[in-house]
């Protein structure tokens, strides 16, 4: 049996992926432009699979202050933080993270994969317990792989499941770890988080907040869900990414544990990959800058929230549950989204397309994520441009077409 | 030879958990094979590991047990899944 022979059924789907039209795995973005718009097959496109919910990918401040480090620190550190050292930017910025938080202590990760890879394995013992929502992003899952831990799914945002779960492990010794998304990334959806953290209390649990796709977007000061739910106070640790709101690239994670720091003598995502380099920490901490001073930008992304969302819906497609910037069209077959995903970028519109087993419950997903940076016009041409691609593929019938 | 038994003669409990375990796999099953305790849940099977999972909920939910994922690779046929949950059941 050859090396590659257990890739042949993936690599049988992903060839008949291929075979109808473009590969919406492999796209090259020929020329980005903005934080919206890029060349594609040569064509200009309407970006909306970007995850860049601000738009601060062009913030002129950011890019200022990137080309300042670059041309003042160099290109890269080329190496560790434990082996090379911090630079004075690794500091600063860790500092500004935990005064945005306000919390005791912040530390930063070369990837938002590795933040997650890194906390999680780190902090949960042999003895321990992992007790993670079943739709968790795969860096969450990974994490699990990587620890000694017991680990335990519960119902995907079900808080009564995740109480069941934690009072069958009543008696056991060991930590209780719960690990939650602040938004989840496919569907969309929120934590019933306010909930989640009573439970927490009521077990004496600890409680983990992914806030990749929250921070920035959710909470009068872009703090994320558990500001929302008012529960900054009962999150241990809250994890992110510099790659969403912030432009960027790289993840964090935030604690009040007074003996936090210990992690950066442990945790092996942290110690045995290369920093981020000077410019893209002068850039993320420029951008963490604008998501404090200029709140508006969270106020047009809800607005082109509402655009988006509601648009879709008028029209009679099937979204995600919950209205937010991460805003997932329902297609019936895998077959069916892969032909729309086509359709829509032979249109000039770039989502991302989503099949199983990477989504929740077997969903064929046209995955949106909208922009602060969206103008309404290029909203209401991508509304137009799946309702079109919709109704040519048959998932949207005449009826419903009219009542648009 | 028992409803339960396989050719290897191994014999799981005909037990409440077994013939659930049995049941929930059903909409699984091949045409033209039956379910037994020797069945290769991966193998044998038109389940994929999503699918897997799901199941193991399904099954969580039923016996009021929580299967912990780190159980899920050492857990191959259909008598050992049964067996893990009874084991589970049991405390």
């Amino acid at each position: 049996m050859g090396l590659f022979d257990q890739f042949q059924d993936l690599m049988r789907s992903h060839a008949a992926v291929k075979a109808v039209g473009a590969d919406p795995f492999g796209v090259t973005m020929e020329r980005v432009v903005s934080p919206t718009e890029a060349i594609v097959e040569g064509r200009p496109t309407i970006l909306v699979g970007t995850n860049n919910y601000l738009g601060l990918t062009f913030e002129p401040s950011c890019v200022a202050a990137a080309t300042e480090a670059l041309e003042t620190q160099g290109t890269g550190t080329t190496g560790s933080r434990i082996a090379n050292g911090s630079y004075g930017g690794h500091a600063g910025l860790e500092e500004a993270l935990a005064r945005f938080y306000g919390k005791r202590s912040a530390m930063v990760f070369t990837t938002g994969y590795q933040a997650n890879l890194g906390i999680i394995s780190t902090i949960a013992g042999a003895k321990d317990y992992l007790i993670i929502d079943a739709d968790s992003h795969a860096s969450i899952y990974d994490a699990c792989k990587m620890t000694s831990a017991t680990v335990i799914r519960f119902k995907h945002n079900d808080a009564a499941d995740l109480d069941k779960r934690l009072q069958r492990l009543a008696g056991t010794d060991g930590n209780k770890i719960i690990v939650v998304e602040g938004i989840y990334s496919m569907l969309g959806d929120q934590a019933p988080l306010a909930e989640m953290a009573a439970i927490k209390r009521k077990h004496g649990a600890y409680l983990v907040v992914d806030e990749a796709h929250s921070m920035g977007v959710l909470g009068d000061k872009g703090r994320g869900l558990a500001e929302v739910a008012g529960v900054e106070d009962d999150v241990d640790f809250v994890v992110g990414t510099f790659s969403k709101s912030l432009g960027a690239i790289g993840g964090f994670c935030v604690s009040d544990h007074p003996e936090f720091d210990v992690l950066r003598v442990r945790c092996r995502p942290y110690m045995f990959t290369a920093s981020l380099p000077p410019s893209i920490v002068a850039s993320v901490t420029a951008a963490l800058a604008v998501i404090e001073r200029r709140p508006e930008l969270r106020t047009k992304l809800w607005a082109n929230v509402n655009t988006l969302y509601d648009g879709l819906k008028r029209h009679g497609l099937l979204l995600g549950p919950q209205k937010g910037p991460v805003v997932a069209v329902h297609l019936p077959t895998p077959e069916l989204a892969v032909q729309a995903w086509q359709a829509l970028l032979q249109s000039g519109v770039y989502v991302n397309l989503a099949l199983p087993p990477a989504t929740p419950n077997g969903a064929s997903l046209l995955r949106c994520s909208v922009c602060a940076a969206h103008s309404r016009h290029q909203l209401e041409r991508v509304i137009d441009t799946i309702t079109e691609v919709a109704y040519q593929i048959g998932v949207l019938s005449e009826p419903a077409r009219a009542a648009g | 030879m028992d409803r339960f038994g396989d050719e290897d003669g191994v014999t799981a409990p005909e037990d409440e958990i077994f013939s659930a375990v049995t049941t929930a796999l059903e909409p699984y099953r091949k045409e033209g094979t039956r379910i037994a305790a020797s069945t290769d849940i991966s193998q044998d099977l038109n389940l994929d590991s999503v699918a897997v999972l799901d199941l193991l909920m399904e099954l969580e939910e039923k016996f009021d047990v929580s299967i912990p994922l780190n159980l899920v690779p050492e857990i191959r046929t259909v008598g050992e899944l049964a067996d893990t949950v009874r084991r589970l059941k049991e405390g």
